[in-house]
């Protein structure tokens, strides 16, 4: 009895050892996660700066961290109302693209004659670069805003759509058959069935679609030139570079590229919220 | 009170409720899954339907739940059917996993226009039956196999129906949970006095739960022999160990072998 005893009581010991040890590493892992990445970034800015100032770097050609982060702060209220713009316009173009994308994959679903129709027509409008659509949009519509809204949505509602249409076709047999017993019609399959089972498909796309919705919008602004309301980010940018103010340049792609983290970030979170409580892929597990 | 249980008669005594008759299913015009069966269910009954793959066992459910149309042949339901008639177990639970246990059951009602609140009692008394009142707002993730096929089974009373289908439900479970799933079933059956069509590849299975074994062979799918199991519901462990549920299990695996096409 003793001698099973021990071993219980060595075996005991020798647990709490690893366990402790992979408790540590699980410590290490959680905090290296946003250390590093933050410890490259003060790295890169630090060198950075020391290859401008120990090469005597003329700002026009190549601006140190603190010129670009001095231009941030004078020219803010600029800048800030171009980030204003381009990111209402981003939104917007989203949320045209989650009403267009998701309803033409409801339609296509709800009658193959539709989709047999128009699909091969939303792929062409998806493989042609928006850069060559966006000068004809901007011949043909008029309002600035308009037509920076059809170039965003156009590069942003083919991911939400293509995602959509594999989520409404990706119901489980057996719960399809079992809504047929029960007499289920159309619109509560889809309703009860296809819509949630679609839904991790249709985040999927979503997050795709949030990038490219600024990317749509930054091309418009580009593409628009100075000619109408210009005054976003992309055209800040391009301003600037005429004026060889690099630093206001970097100040304001330093501005797309926060646009860009936040929007997936945001996607991200309301992925999780609304898939948490039962998609594998929100579902955190113990081992 | 949802379960207003159904009058179960002794065999040979019970009144019809469904009939195949000559029923063939031909798929793409040479591949025959199911040559004329004929089948009378009566109310009461527990049907198991044994046999090898490829007998037409899930042609036969398919066929019997409108899900599929005979090639030839008839299925017809004493006085008619319609919606709620009719439960259904797959050999997966086939849950909603975006829905809770409550929401799971509440389906079928839900799909016939009914609000939860109408239907409350009733999907919690059917949880109640299966013993999983206490995990109403669980989502089926967090429930084991053997929990998520009682889900299964509570959404298939919950309409209380004359009868219902199941397709080897259990196949997929480790042999612990499925003997249990087992005594539960047929003390649902004692309770609910339904009518049940079970799938299954299993001997053992079709003895212990069935009084009526109908022995399919394959190639072309038929029904090759029924069998009796005359012994007395309520049945328990003592039944799986006495030398009758023996004799009986040694007769169906003699059929069964004559439907694989060995020599008996």
């Amino acid at each position: 009895m003793s001698l099973a005893d021990d071993q219980t009581l060595g075996t005991t010991e020798t647990r709490d050892e690893d366990e402790m040890r992979r408790a540590r590493a699980a410590r290490v892992e959680r905090t290296a996660k946003w250390a590093l990445p933050v410890g490259i970034m003060v790295l890169a800015i630090l060198g950075w700066g020391w290859i401008v100032s120990a090469n005597d770097i003329p700002h026009y050609i190549l601006p140190g961290p603190d010129r670009v982060w001095g231009s941030l702060v004078d020219d803010w209220a600029m800048l800030i109302d171009a980030a204003y713009l381009t990111g209402w316009i981003t939104l917007l173009a989203l949320l045209l693209a989650v009403v267009g994308g998701a309803g033409l994959a409801i339609l296509f679903n709800q009658s193959k004659m539709l989709e047999l129709s128009f699909y091969p027509y939303a792929v062409i409008l998806q493989v042609t670069p928006v850069v060559s659509i966006a000068p004809l949009i901007f011949i043909y519509v008029d309002s600035k805003v308009a037509g920076m809204l059809l170039c965003a949505w156009l590069v942003a509602f083919f991911p939400v759509l293509s995602s959509t249409t594999l989520g409404l076709n990706s119901v489980d047999h057996n719960l399809r058959d079992l809504f047929r017993i029960y007499g289920a019609n159309r619109w509560q399959r889809l309703r009860y069935l296809q819509l949630p089972s679609a839904l991790p498909y249709f985040l999927g796309g979503l997050k795709i679609a949030g990038g490219l919705s600024l990317i749509g919008a930054v091309v418009a602004e580009l593409v628009a030139g100075t000619g109408g309301i210009g005054s976003g980010l992309a055209f800040r940018i391009q301003e600037a570079g005429y004026r060889l103010n690099i630093a206001r340049m970097f100040a304001a792609l330093a501005l797309v590229a926060a646009m860009g983290v936040f929007i997936f970030a945001a996607l991200s979170v309301l992925s999780h919220l609304l898939l948490r409580k039962w998609h594998e892929s929100a579902v955190s597990r113990e081992t | 009170m949802a379960v207003r249980p159904h009058e179960t008669l002794p065999l040979g005594q019970r009144p019809p409720l469904l009939r195949l008759t000559h029923v063939d299913k031909i798929f793409g015009g040479d591949v025959v899954a199911l040559k004329d069966m004929s089948l009378q269910v009566n109310q009461g009954d527990f049907i198991s339907l044994l046999g090898p793959s490829g007998c037409g066992k899930s042609t036969a459910l398919r066929i019997i739940s409108d899900l599929m149309h005979p090639t030839r042949g008839r299925v017809e339901w004493e006085g008619g059917h319609g919606r709620g008639d009719l439960g259904v177990v797959f050999q997966e639970p086939t849950l909603m996993p975006w829905a809770t246990v409550a929401q799971n059951v509440w389906l079928p009602f839900r799909l016939a226009g009914k609000s939860y609140a109408e239907v409350k009692d009733d999907v919690l008394e059917v949880l109640r039956l299966v013993g999983l009142e206490k995990f109403l707002n669980a989502y089926p993730r967090e429930l084991s196999g053997g929990m998520k096929m009682r889900v299964s089974i509570a959404r298939a009373i919950v309409t209380n129906p004359r009868l219902i289908l199941m397709d080897e439900p259990f196949a997929a479970l480790d042999e612990i949970t499925r003997h249990k799933l087992n005594n539960d079933l047929l003390k649902l059956k004692e309770q609910i006095g339904c009518t049940v069509i079970f799938v299954t590849h299993s001997v053992f299975e079709s003895v212990f739960l069935s009084d009526r074994i109908v022995v399919m062979a394959a190639r072309p799918g038929r029904v090759l022999t029924e069998l009796q199991v005359d012994a007395p519901y309520p049945r328990g462990e003592e039944f799986r160990t006495s030398p009758e549920y023996a004799a009986h299990a040694r007769r169906a695996s003699e059929a069964l072998k004559e439907a694989m096409g060995e020599p008996a």
